[in-house]
Formats: structure tokens, C-alpha cells, sequence
């Protein structure tokens, strides 16, 4: 009796030291990004694309940016950022650059990673938020229209609320900061196709989960793209699989499309997951499918090449610190009221000049952060390092 | 006895009857795309579910013993996330010695599991989904938001590229272990005196609590090197990886006729069980089952495949007993 309550009380403190092992490691990451971006800021802004100012030093960069909004008067207010999910490398580059742009205007930052990518996490993290009583809420939302009772909440609780990277419908959001039009995305795609399966033949998208609300979008943006201009008349969409986001699945998909369609040209895969699994068995398997879409440079920097050794030509992405800094400004101009997500209205985002907020075509507004930037052999091996 | 016939024979044991249902299921899906039974494909299902294959031997062992484990995907995470970090920065770049860490990490793992399910008498389903958290956790903790793949682990990759024989070693020098194991040694029959009857094994002088302690060791051993081998045949480490998979590998044991109560189960099973499974996986994109359909098919697919078992099964068993009683 006296052995198995030892065993019981050792098996308690070992978990205990585990869990708060996790509880740790998992507060450093929130404040992580505070102290990181001073390391990692400097190479992302000279070689940011999608920013139109020049690639200003941080300092100035944060000075022009409190000219702008009129000072540091955002101070002691606390500004909320919810990610998809934790662990992603792409949210990571988000979380940093928001936290940039806050705290370069004296406000307060709080991250929340859900540990799953699901709706019901946000959920509960929003409600959190709520009750804690923030300026205002960056949301890239899991679902488009599930989280709307509790932004609708916070809404009424007087928090500015604004979406990036995936939207929320109308109703939930003051506005939303997408990372590119869906039309651009979907004619970089196809013409992206149509380039590389030579002007004719079959092609295959492989995408991440069928109900992910930016894929389905991007994809719909192709297919009518591709109807309206005879240009593209000779392009076949064979089929669209889903791999969810899994690099298993992925694999699997993939290799049936291989078998499946023997004279498939091109394959396009607009999730970074996908291509990167996709990649991978295509460069394996030295088929001379192609393929393009949307990744990661790091991740794919392995894959992009002309020659046949390489299954990648280009593709395409944005810059997520760039989108999470936009989102910052814009959380930063609700909360001082000089825009309230009105279609029409301006605003300057500090160092990335001026916005103006046009119609999202779902019954509310939007900002562009500018056209989807691509990602080649050229440019590729300065990329990498940077996300 | 000895002038049953080969009919009887056949039917009289699963392995037998699950072949059956994997010729019909072979067949019937070369019929709708004859690309199927084709050399390439065949050795992509292989290597695609090597991770499934390898982890339902644990599980095989676990479940003989009346346990689960269903931390065996956090546990890969975990290693396999680790090892992915250690190659990602030049740390440790050596194939063999990552393979070997990933498996000295689930070794650990298991562990932890087999002391605590058996000193602290805590229900399996139980301590394994505390930790099924907890690695999960860590695989998050030690990647801290970055990923490894492409080149990142290049040189390990190279080692689960499609083409190499790599994967189907381990594949079979792990069946090949673990057949002889569970067949010819005391050690394998142990495990299921422990199945069987706990009491009775341990009145008959089995220590009870080591052999738990080593099934679950064993087990976490395996998800370790499931672990490297997903990164390296994938070359990505994630910390969501193979999330939710731990039921593929419970699924294919349990068609493979391992009973959820201990003490009945094989090696032979257990393969033709994770080879089913591995099938569903590989042939309903290359059907035509419409992508969204696809993981209802395969639940339809399981039942019925564990019904068609249970009740052949049943029809022997009576077939056997009359036969006694004559």
C-alpha cells in the first residue's frame, strides 16, 4: 500500500513538472515575438515586397508611423491578435509583426494560439478577450460565420473588431484585411496554370480542407476566370482534392491524381501544406507534372527550380508580417476612431502609406494589402530565410 | 481432427477469412481503375501506411494485454518533431542517429506510460490520453512555431524517398521481430497469459506489472520510429502530424481480429488488418469517391468488414464446438 502511494505521488510531480513545463515554455512564446523582432524585423522590411514605402530601419519606421496616427496616444490600450492555430510558422511572422507596430505605438499586445485549428477555440479565446476587456480584436477566423455571436458580443462591448488573413462575414467585423484580392489570387493562379501546362491539357488543384473559406474562394475565382476568357479554353479542370492540410493525405491525393489523369500537365495547390507535400511526390517520383500554387519559401525552397530535377517553376504568396501590420494599423485606427469600416473611407498605415477601404463584395469592406508576390528561382534563396 | 478438410481449414481461421476480404476488396477496386494493382501503387500503400503498420504491432501488444494506448500519434509528434528540430539546425544531422533518438524519445514515453499504468493502477484509456495531451504539448513546445521541412531535412529524407528500400526494412524486420516474438518466445507468451487472465498469470509466478511496463514500452518505441520515419518519408515535421491517426492504428487491429478484452490477437491479423485499412486509404481517392465522402465510406467500410469478421467468426466458432461435442 505504502509502495503503490509512493508510485502514485511520483507519477503526480512528474506530470505536475510536465504540465508546468508546457504552462512555461507556452508564456515565453506569447512574449517571445516582443523581443524577437528586433533580430528578424530588420531583414523582413528591406526585403518586403508587398510594402510600397521604402524598406525603413525600425526606428523610423515606428516614428513615421506615430506622425501618422498622431502620437503614441494608443498607450495603455491592449490590442488582442487570434491565430488560426499555434505551432505555424506563417502565424508566427503574423504574431511578430503585430506586435512590431503595437508596441512601436505604445500599446499593449495580447496573443492568443488556439491550440487547434478550430472555431470552437477561438471561440473560447475571444470570449476571454472579452472579459478582459480589450481595445480591439485581429481575428483570422476558422469559419466564416461561426464566430459571429461572440464578435457580434464583443461588438457590443465596445471592442473594435477587424479580420485578417481569413474573413468573417459582414456582420462581425468592422473590416478585414485581406492579403490579396481573391480575384488576383485566382488570375495569378490560373494564368500561373496556363503558363505552365504550355497553353492546353488537364489540371488538378489540390486543396487543403473542402470547407476552407479562403481555397474555396481562390478556387471559384479560377474557375470563372477561366470561363470568361476563351484564353483559357483549352485548360480542363480534371478534378479538386483535398488533402486537408496533412501531409499524408496530401501524399495520398496526390499520387492518385498521378494515376488517375496519365496525361495531367499541372498540378495547383493553394495551401502551403499541400504544395509542400505535393513537391515532394512530385520531384520523388520525377514526373514531369509541374506544379504551382501557394507556399511557404522555406518550405518549398527545395522544390523551386526550371530544370526537370525540380517540380516547382514559381509560386506564389504574401508576406504574412506585412498583412499582420496592416491588420495592426487598422485595429490601431478603429481604436482612435479615425475610421469606422465604412466603404470609402482612408486612413494612413504608418510606414506602408495610405489604405482606402473598398467594398469586399459580401455587404462590408476591405483593405488589400497589394497583388500575391512571386516566388521563383531567382529570388527564392533570399527568401527562405526570412519565412 | 486430423481429416478436416482444406475447406474447413480455410474457413476456420481469420487470417483466412480476412484474406478473402481483401482479395474481394482488391478486385473489386482493380475492376473500377485497373492502375491500382499496378507495382508503384502497391509499394506506395506500403509505404504511405508504413507508419499505421509499424504502430498496430504495439498496439497489437497492448491490446493483448486488455489495454489501449491512444498517445501513440502525440508520442510521434513529439519525436518526430524533435528530431526534425535537432536536423533543422545542423545539431544533429547522422540518419541513424536520429532515427535512433526518435525511438529513444518514445521508448521514454511508453515508459512512463507502462509505470504508471501498472504501479499506478490507472485505467490505460486514461493515463494514455493525459499524455496523448501532453506530448502533443510538447511536440508544440519543442517546434516552437517553426516547421521542418523541404530543405531542412533534406539529408534525412533521403532515407523515405520514394524509391528507396529504407522503409520496407524496418517494415519487415519489425514483423519479422515481433511474429517471432509473440510466437516463440517466453516473453511473448507471457503477454498473453497477462490477457488472458491477470490473476491466473500472476498466481502462476508471471510478474504482471514488468510485462505491462514492457508493452508499453515497446509500444512507445515503435511511435518513435514511426515518428522518424514520418519525417523522413514526408519531409515535413509538424507538430499537428499524423493527428487523429491513432484510430487508424486501433481500427486495423481490431479488423484484424485483436480483441478489445485481451488475450486473442496475432501478427498475421494484425498485418492483413493495418493492410485493409491502408487499402481504404489508398483507393477511394483513386475511385472516384468524391473527396467530402471519402471518411464516411471508410467508417462504412470498417463496420462492415468488422461485422462480416465478427459473424463468420461466430459460425466457426459453433462449427467448432459441434464438432467437439461429436
Amino acid at each position: 500500500m505504502k509502495r503503490k502511494m509512493v508510485s502514485v505521488l511520483l507519477t503526480a510531480v512528474m506530470a505536475a513538472s510536465l504540465l508546468s513545463a508546457c504552462g512555461g515554455a507556452g508564456a515565453s512564446t506569447e512574449s517571445a515575438p516582443a523581443a524577437a523582432p528586433a533580430a528578424e524585423a530588420a531583414p523582413a522590411a528591406e526585403a518586403a515586397p508587398a510594402a510600397e514605402a521604402a524598406p525603413a530601419a525600425e526606428e523610423a519606421g515606428a516614428a513615421a508611423a506615430e506622425e501618422a496616427t498622431g502620437g503614441a496616444d494608443v498607450s495603455g490600450k491592449t490590442f488582442a491578435i487570434v491565430v488560426k492555430s499555434a505551432g505555424n510558422p506563417y502565424f508566427k511572422k503574423a504574431i511578430e509583426g503585430f506586435t512590431e507596430v503595437i508596441e512601436g505605438n505604445g500599446g499593449t499586445v495580447v496573443v492568443k494560439e488556439p491550440s487547434a485549428a478550430t472555431v470552437d477555440a477561438q471561440i473560447t479565446e475571444i470570449q476571454s478577450l472579452i472579459s478582459q476587456g480589450v481595445a480591439s480584436i485581429s481575428v483570422a477566423a476558422n469559419d466564416e460565420n461561426a464566430l459571429q455571436a461572440t464578435l457580434e458580443e464583443a461588438m457590443a462591448a465596445g471592442i473594435k473588431v477587424n479580420c485578417f488573413d481569413s474573413k468573417v462575414n459582414a456582420d462581425s467585423r468592422a473590416t478585414f484585411c485581406n492579403q490579396a484580392g481573391t480575384t488576383e489570387v485566382g488570375q495569378a493562379l490560373i494564368d500561373a496554370v496556363l503558363d505552365l501546362s504550355g497553353g492546353e491539357g488537364q489540371y488538378a488543384i489540390l486543396s487543403a480542407t473542402s470547407q476552407a473559406t479562403n481555397q474555396n474562394a481562390w478556387i471559384e475565382a479560377m474557375k470563372s476566370i477561366q470561363e470568361s476568357d476563351s484564353k483559357y479554353a483549352n485548360l480542363e479542370l480534371v478534378e479538386v482534392a483535398y488533402g486537408d492540410d496533412e501531409p499524408q493525405k496530401s501524399t495520398d491525393q496526390t499520387q492518385a491524381l498521378l494515376s488517375k489523369y496519365p496525361d495531367l500537365k499541372v498540378i495547383c495547390a493553394p495551401t502551403t501544406v499541400g504544395i509542400a507535400a505535393a513537391a515532394k511526390v512530385l520531384q520523388d517520383q520525377k514526373s514531369s507534372v509541374k506544379l504551382t500554387g501557394l507556399g511557404l519559401p522555406s518550405e518549398m525552397a527545395e522544390y523551386i527550380g526550371n530544370d526537370d530535377a525540380h517540380s516547382c517553376p514559381y509560386m506564389f504568396l504574401w508576406n504574412p508580417s506585412d498583412l499582420a501590420k496592416l491588420a495592426a494599423y487598422t485595429s490601431i485606427a478603429l481604436v482612435k476612431g479615425e475610421i469606422t469600416g465604412a466603404v470609402g473611407e482612408k486612413f494612413t498605415a504608418g510606414e506602408m502609406g495610405e489604405y482606402e477601404l473598398k467594398d469586399a463584395g459580401d455587404g462590408g469592406s476591405e483593405l488589400i494589402l497589394g497583388p500575391p508576390f512571386q516566388f521563383n528561382p531567382e529570388n527564392i534563396a533570399e527568401w527562405k530565410d526570412v519565412y | 481432427m486430423e481429416n478436416r478438410s482444406l475447406f474447413k481449414k480455410i474457413t476456420g481461421s481469420r487470417e483466412a477469412l480476412l484474406t478473402f476480404v481483401l482479395l474481394v476488396l482488391g478486385i473489386f477496386i482493380t475492376v473500377l481503375n485497373p492502375t491500382f494493382f499496378s507495382p508503384v501503387n502497391i509499394g506506395q500503400i506500403f509505404r504511405n501506411n508504413a507508419l499505421t503498420m509499424i504502430m498496430a504491432l504495439g498496439m497489437l501488444c497492448v491490446m493483448l494485454t486488455a489495454g489501449i494506448d491512444i498517445s501513440i500519434t502525440s508520442t510521434l509528434a513529439f519525436a518526430g518533431m524533435s528530431i526534425g528540430m535537432l536536423t533543422k539546425y545542423n545539431i544533429v544531422n547522422n540518419t541513424f542517429l536520429l532515427f535512433l533518438i526518435a525511438m529513444v524519445i518514445g521508448c521514454f514515453c511508453g515508459m512512463l506510460n507502462g509505470l504508471i499504468i501498472s504501479k499506478g493502477k490507472v485505467a490505460p484509456i486514461i493515463c494514455t490520453m493525459g499524455f496523448m495531451y501532453i506530448w502533443r504539448g510538447m511536440a508544440y513546445v519543442v517546434g516552437n512555431s517553426q516547421f521542418a521541412s523541404g530543405e531542412d531535412v533534406r539529408e534525412f529524407a533521403e532515407f523515405g524517398k520514394d524509391g528507396t528500400i529504407g522503409p520496407y526494412i524496418i517494415l519487415i524486420v519489425c514483423y519479422a521481430l515481433f511474429f517471432w516474438m509473440l510466437k516463440w518466445t517466453k516473453f511473448g507468451r507471457k503477454i498473453y497469459a497477462v490477457g488472458s487472465n491477470a490473476e491466473a498469470a500472476r498466481i502462476s509466478g508471471i510478474n504482471v506489472d514488468n510485462t505491462l511496463i514492457s508493452v508499453y514500452t515497446m509500444m512507445g518505441t515503435l511511435a518513435g520510429l514511426a515518428g522518424a520515419l514520418s519525417v523522413s518519408i514526408y519531409a515535413s515535421a509538424q507538430p499537428n502530424m499524423q493527428y487523429g491517426r491513432e484510430m487508424d492504428v486501433i481500427a486495423a487491429c481490431v479488423i484484424g481480429g485483436v480483441s478489445m478484452s485481451g488475450g486473442r490477437g496475432s501478427v498475421a491479423g494484425t498485418f492483413l488488418g493495418a493492410l485493409i485499412i491502408s487499402i481504404i486509404a489508398k483507393a477511394l481517392p483513386l475511385i472516384n469517391v468524391p473527396s467530402i465522402a471519402q471518411n464516411t465510406v471508410k467508417g462504412v467500410i470498417i463496420l462492415f468488414v468488422v461485422i462480416f469478421n465478427v459473424i463468420t467468426q461466430r459460425m466457426v466458432d459453433r462449427q467448432n464446438l459441434e464438432r467437439r461435442e461429436m
